[in-house]
């Protein structure tokens, strides 16, 4: 097949397609036939297009629309609107500061509660204790529910009048009875709770696997020199878990900026519950279907995303880059 | 599960060589019991609403243990809230997105891990950004893409991409062949290049050479993948939220929370819709939860 493949090229690119066949030195340049490079080209080419299309386009698309003023209907009703959608969001809309204040609450919350206590989950169960796996399966049931589910487990357990939450706190059927998810003071922690519940056992779950990785020979070499268990752990072995603490952080940022399903089953990001994830939902399904502000919104929740994405990129593929 | 746990009673290499003096961790076992329970809690708060019936609830309240218990909630949750064709639309979509991301992506991972040119490490980049790109980011663009886009009556009821599953199939598709592709392509690296040398030198082409070679030799992490991918996808919520507006389409992730509405005040009914749309993870916790934990795990080790 390859023959014909290179009967019909021209000679001055004959001599790398003749290369497979004979296959002694391909070296680090690989040399393709014609056919060989059609099929590659599609290899590459189909999933490119559709990443292309369905995830990098509407980003793009998201920045464009931002800066119009569009009701969705038309596309002839596209008109540029400048800054105005920004301006708008950050001075004249009334759930943006709380919903980003929310967004850093999630973050602060997953960051200095949800993080750690999976990890200490892990450090706990990665020494021999007796029934180790059924604990593990316990804290990783969560992992595998989806969020939306999850909201709604919890409303079950934290309603007002049969939830069970207010019957252990003995505040069931009295005045002093909270509705955790319907009051705007304290559902964001009721919401930050039930997030807590599954993101604590994905970082178990991930640090228990970093923790195996980590050569025992350092912790035999630090106990002998005299550190103990605490310090053992803070100076060796977190340390020597680099690479999954930087997965851990990325998670956790995007974690806390993709929070939706949670709020949106609750109701719909409102009343306590704003997010900016959730304020552009409502955008474009709400009445109006003011696309512009939902876009100025999704900018504003890309540009923070891009943060925890760019460092994580330099990570991973700045030593290949440099290579 | 059976298997995890004989395993667990056998002492590991590197218990052997840490010399296994016996160690009391009742501290230890004291929070991690009281933190198992809390656990617990929420979902056994869930499954024993699920079990009693309304009239003993109505009748001894809700922090009872009176009265009878029994399956009626789910026999009428399940026909009531129609949830047999909710699960039904999630096959329909599940099934076909993690066959496609697979394919798509064990292709992709293959040209750039396996073949050097000039792009590869800069397409990876493209598609390992795209994967962690929250979803609402790109939501509207979408949501107007498929509303612009006419197809025939014949073929959707809209008139256009919207209420189509192929539209959240896509797009499902497009979001999770970023990991695929990122996960897949470190196993392919860490593949020697004499497999694939060898097969040159008989002068397999390209896609023998990922068919033939690669392919089977990748069994694992597609298991490990696969197991992720449908727990991933059969738990979306958003973006049947986004393109499916006629309810009985609705997988049943998103539409149980269509039940709030319908099953009124009867916290039993809504209890018992809950648990039944845990059963298919429950099932594959209980067959796969290692290929699972293989999957998060490989997503991670090479970061």
């Amino acid at each position: 097949m390859s023959t014909t493949a290179r009967d019909l090229v021209p000679p001055e690119s004959r001599a790398p397609s003749g290369a497979p066949a004979k296959g002694v030195k391909s070296g680090k340049v690989r040399r393709l036939s014609r056919r060989d490079k059609v099929v590659l080209s599609l290899m590459v080419g189909i999933p490119t297009l559709i990443q292309l299309v369905f995830v990098w386009l509407p980003t793009l698309m998201s920045i464009a629309l931002s800066f119009m003023r569009w009701n969705g209907l038309a596309l002839t009703d596209v008109r540029p609107a400048g800054l105005g959608n920004y301006q708008y969001i950050s001075q004249d809309y009334p759930p943006f500061w709380p919903a980003m204040q929310h967004n850093l609450l999630w973050l602060a919350f997953l960051a200095l509660v949800a993080t750690p206590l999976g990890l200490l989950l892990a450090v706990l169960l990665d020494q021999q204790i007796r029934g180790s796996k059924i604990y593990q399966s316990i804290f990783f049931a969560p992992v595998m529910l989806s969020l939306a589910l999850i909201g709604i487990i919890w409303q079950l357990f934290y309603q007002r009048d049969n939830g069970l939450l207010n019957f252990l706190l003995g505040t069931s059927g009295t005045p002093q009875a909270v509705d955790w998810f319907g009051d705007s003071s304290v559902n964001i922690w009721a919401a930050l709770i039930a997030a807590t519940w599954r993101h604590a056992g994905y970082v178990m779950l991930l640090y228990l696997a970093g923790l195996k990785g980590v050569d025992p020979s350092l912790k035999e070499a630090a106990a002998i020199d005299g550190a103990n268990a605490v310090q053992t752990f803070f100076r060796v072995v977190f340390p020597a878990m680099r690479p999954i603490n930087i997965v851990i952080v990325v998670i956790t940022i995007i974690e806390s900026l993709r929070a939706f399903d949670v709020v949106y089953v609750i109701n719909r990001g409102t009343n306590g519950l704003e997010l900016i994830s959730a304020l552009v939902i409502q955008n474009l399904v709400g009445e109006g279907q003011v696309i512009g502000v939902g876009s100025a919104l999704a900018v504003v929740l890309l540009v923070i995303s891009l943060v925890p994405i760019v460092f994580y990129l330099s990570r991973t593929f700045g030593k290949e880059n440099k290579a | 599960m059976s298997t995890t746990a004989t395993r667990a009673g056998l002492p590991t290499a590197e218990e052997r060589r840490s010399g296994s003096r016996p160690k009391r961790h009742y501290g230890t076992h004291i929070f991690l019991t009281a933190m198992a329970v809390m656990w617990l809690i929420p979902l056994g708060w869930a499954l024993f609403t699920a079990l009693r019936p309304i009239a003993s609830t109505n009748e001894h309240g809700y922090f009872s243990i009176a009265g009878d218990f029994n399956f009626d909630n789910f026999a009428q949750a399940w026909t009531q809230g129609g949830i047999a064709k909710y699960f039904w639309n999630s096959v329909i979509i599940s099934v076909p997105a993690v066959l496609l991301v697979l394919f798509l992506s064990s292709m992709m991972a293959f040209a750039v891990s396996r073949v050097s040119w000039k792009f590869n490490v800069t397409l990876l980049i493209m598609f390992t950004a795209g994967n962690l790109l929250p979803p609402q980011v790109l939501a509207a663009p979408l949501f107007e893409m498929a509303k612009h886009f006419e197809v025939p009556y014949a073929f959707s009821d809209s008139g256009n991409m919207l209420n189509t599953y192929i539209v959240v199939i896509a797009v499902n598709t497009a979001f999770q062949m970023g990991f695929c592709t990122f996960v897949l392509s470190n196993y392919m690296k860490a593949l020697s290049a004499d497999l694939t040398e060898a097969a040159l030198v008989d002068g397999a082409g390209i896609w023998r050479q990922y068919r033939e070679i690669i392919m089977p030799l990748c069994r694992p992490a597609f298991a490990a993948l696969g197991t992720l991918e449908v727990i991933f996808i059969y738990n979306d919520y958003f973006w049947p939220l986004i393109f499916i507006q006629s309810g009985d389409r609705l997988p049943v992730t998103t539409a149980i929370n269509n039940l709030q509405g319908e099953f009124l005040n009867d916290y039993n009914l809504l209890a018992a819709g809950a648990v039944i749309t845990v059963i298919p993870t429950l099932i594959v916790y209980l067959l796969l939860q290692r290929q699972f934990v293989a999957g998060l795990t490989l997503g991670s080790s090479k970061g």
